[in-house]
């Protein structure tokens, strides 16, 4: 449990920030670029100074009103936008830098992240010899080197390219579901948003303006991202079967069964799908001569208007929320109600991670 | 030829100067180092004060420091009255002179090379687990190796160049305080030209070649950081 209350003035900016993480998985801290991410990535790590505040990672209090922790004295490891590797060291040099200096210094955890990133062939190369996403596994591999008890990383994909970027996310996959440790992920892209996060931490003009498991947040209609064009809903599935036939693939989530687009996957590896609120559409009735396969029974349980046209509907499938998109004629017509039976209709399904 | 002060002259040249460097190199790092990082508003003042002899007539400096450091002065009194000898006139006195007016040689191109480095390093070496002093000799030093190189070399031979505050603080000795520079003066006002020139030429030569390994150090060193655009 990682439990932050600080307080930061820069200049005109104030950064005031209260709000608890889980101990394990991946806390996005999202926010345009200007809203003291990084600030409070600094501060988590000790690069800035708070003048008053708590600070709990684990069972180590880093802050307790002016009694502070300096940086090298937390276990954290911290990847920077920019890879930021020691120009007089090599790839070996630079991963061993903090693995000596780290607590229980010790091979296997240079080993584990050498592995996780695959840095072995890169190990005697120089730094200018590395490309500009060898550089950031490189610098991510050099953080978990040093066995931290928490891994912050301020946007490491902002600095690269497209291609760069999906390189570089399948390694951050894999981070996801091995480490035990948390993480937490500084961004302004809704794409890896959705893609890592487990929990969200919201962040407006220094402040925290909601917090919580990622898929109740998204479906909050007090937050902002609730809202608009970018409305999505995040489930999580297991790969249950395959129809070569079709090159179909069946994934199970608490709802119900998708039926989406064969990727070869192996059965039982957990995927994420991710569901724009514009693609799911209501009916009354169940319907059985459409296209559209992935059709499930689902309750309304709130409804708010989306501009003058059009409505935001919150539905439960079983204990799975999602969000539709709907024309407020139709909404009328269909006489929905938060309580009311419908069927959504799901037209499109993007397969995350 | 050289005669027998002359090559006493040369030792005490290149001692003066060796001497010279390391306590400018000892002092000049943290003073280099804490300019390169501070946001002390008045900090100007002090790079100020450094860099005056840059400009200042080297007998002005020699001046004030016999003064300061003669038996009558201020800290030679203190010397004196300690039981110990004044300053003014002696090895120890030609030191503390070139220490001072080779100062900026050697903390300028340091607080550069310091600066150049950037706080980026520092922080990353900090989430690291490495102390200030350790990430301090982990990373700025061999980062800012080559204004290492330049302040080493500079102050060393700025140091052997100098001329009229070794003059006016050790007094032209021969076999103690007197230094190449003032040897060949002394050459020139006796006529012997012969001498002068194998002095004078010897310096030239020394001069060259040691900023001609500045220059190769510096232009490998910028490109290998070219290298790594």
């Amino acid at each position: 449990m990682i439990e932050c209350q600080l307080k930061i003035k820069q200049g005109g900016f104030t950064l005031d920030v209260e709000f608890c993480a889980p101990a394990k998985g991946v806390t996005v801290v999202f926010g345009s670029s200007g809203c003291g991410k990084t600030t409070l990535l600094r501060a988590l790590a000790g690069l800035e100074k708070s003048d008053d505040g708590f600070l709990k990672v684990g069972d180590s209090i880093w802050q307790d009103g002016k009694n502070f922790i300096p940086p090298h004295m937390r276990s954290v490891g911290y990847v920077f936008q920019e890879a930021s590797l020691f120009d007089h060291l090599n790839v070996r040099g630079n991963l061993e830098y903090g693995a000596r200096r780290a607590k229980e210094a010790g091979k296997d955890f240079m080993g584990r992240a050498l592995d996780l990133l695959d840095i072995r062939p890169l190990l005697e190369r120089t730094t200018e010899q590395l490309s500009g996403g060898e550089r950031q596994r490189v610098a991510i591999a050099r953080a978990l080197a040093v066995n931290p008890d928490i891994l912050l990383m301020d946007e490491p994909l902002s600095a690269l390219d497209l291609k760069r970027k999906k390189e570089i996310l399948p390694y951050l996959d894999s981070l996801h579901h091995e480490l035990d440790i948390p993480l937490i992920y500084v961004t302004h892209s809704p794409d890896e948003a959705s893609r890592l996060a487990d929990h969200l931490v919201l962040l407006e003009e220094g402040s925290v303006v909601g917090s919580g498991a990622i898929d109740e947040m998204l479906t909050r209609f007090d937050l902002p991202i609730s809202h608009g064009g970018d409305a999505t809903s995040l489930i999580e599935a297991t790969v249950v079967g395959h129809d070569d036939r079709f090159n179909l693939m069946y994934l199970n989530f608490s709802g119900g069964q998708f039926t989406v687009t064969d990727r070869e996957l192996p059965l039982e590896s957990k995927v994420r799908l991710r569901v724009s609120a514009r693609d799911v559409s209501l009916t009354q009735e169940l319907q059985t001569d459409t296209s559209i396969l992935n059709i499930f029974s689902a309750i309304v349980d709130e409804i708010v208007p989306e501009g003058r046209s059009q409505v935001m509907v919150r539905l439960k499938i079983k204990d799975v929320t999602m969000l539709s998109c709907i024309t407020r004629k139709s909404a009328e017509l269909l006489n929905l109600n938060p309580g009311k039976q419908v069927y959504a209709q799901i037209k499109s399904v993007a397969l995350l991670s | 030829m050289l005669n027998e002060f002359d090559i006493t002259a040369l030792f005490i040249t290149l001692k003066l100067a060796g001497v010279s460097t390391l306590i400018l190199l000892l002092l000049g790092t943290p003073l280099a180092w804490w300019l390169s990082q501070t946001r002390w508003k008045l900090k100007t003042i002090l790079e100020a004060i450094i860099a005056l002899p840059l400009v200042l007539p080297p007998t002005v400096l020699g001046f004030y420091l016999l003064i300061t450091l003669g038996p009558n002065g201020p800290v030679g009194g203190m010397l004196e009255s300690l039981g110990g000898a004044s300053i003014a006139f002696t090895f120890t006195g030609l030191v503390v002179g070139s220490v001072i007016y080779s100062m900026p040689f050697v903390v300028q191109p340091l607080q550069n090379a310091f600066s150049g480095i950037g706080r980026r390093p520092m922080e990353v070496a900090a989430t690291l687990r490495a102390s200030p002093l350790d990430r301090f000799f982990s990373i700025a030093v061999p980062l800012a190796r080559s204004g290492f190189i330049t302040a080493a070399v500079l102050g060393f031979a700025h140091t052997v160049g100098e001329f009229g505050v070794v003059l006016m603080i050790g007094g032209n000795i021969p076999g103690e305080t007197q230094v190449l520079s003032i040897a060949i003066y002394d050459h020139v006002e006796a006529l012997e030209y012969g001498q002068a020139h194998w002095l004078a030429g010897g310096l030239l030569l020394l001069s060259f070649l040691m900023l001609m390994m500045v220059y190769i150090f510096n232009r490998r060193f910028s490109l290998m950081q070219s290298d790594n655009q």
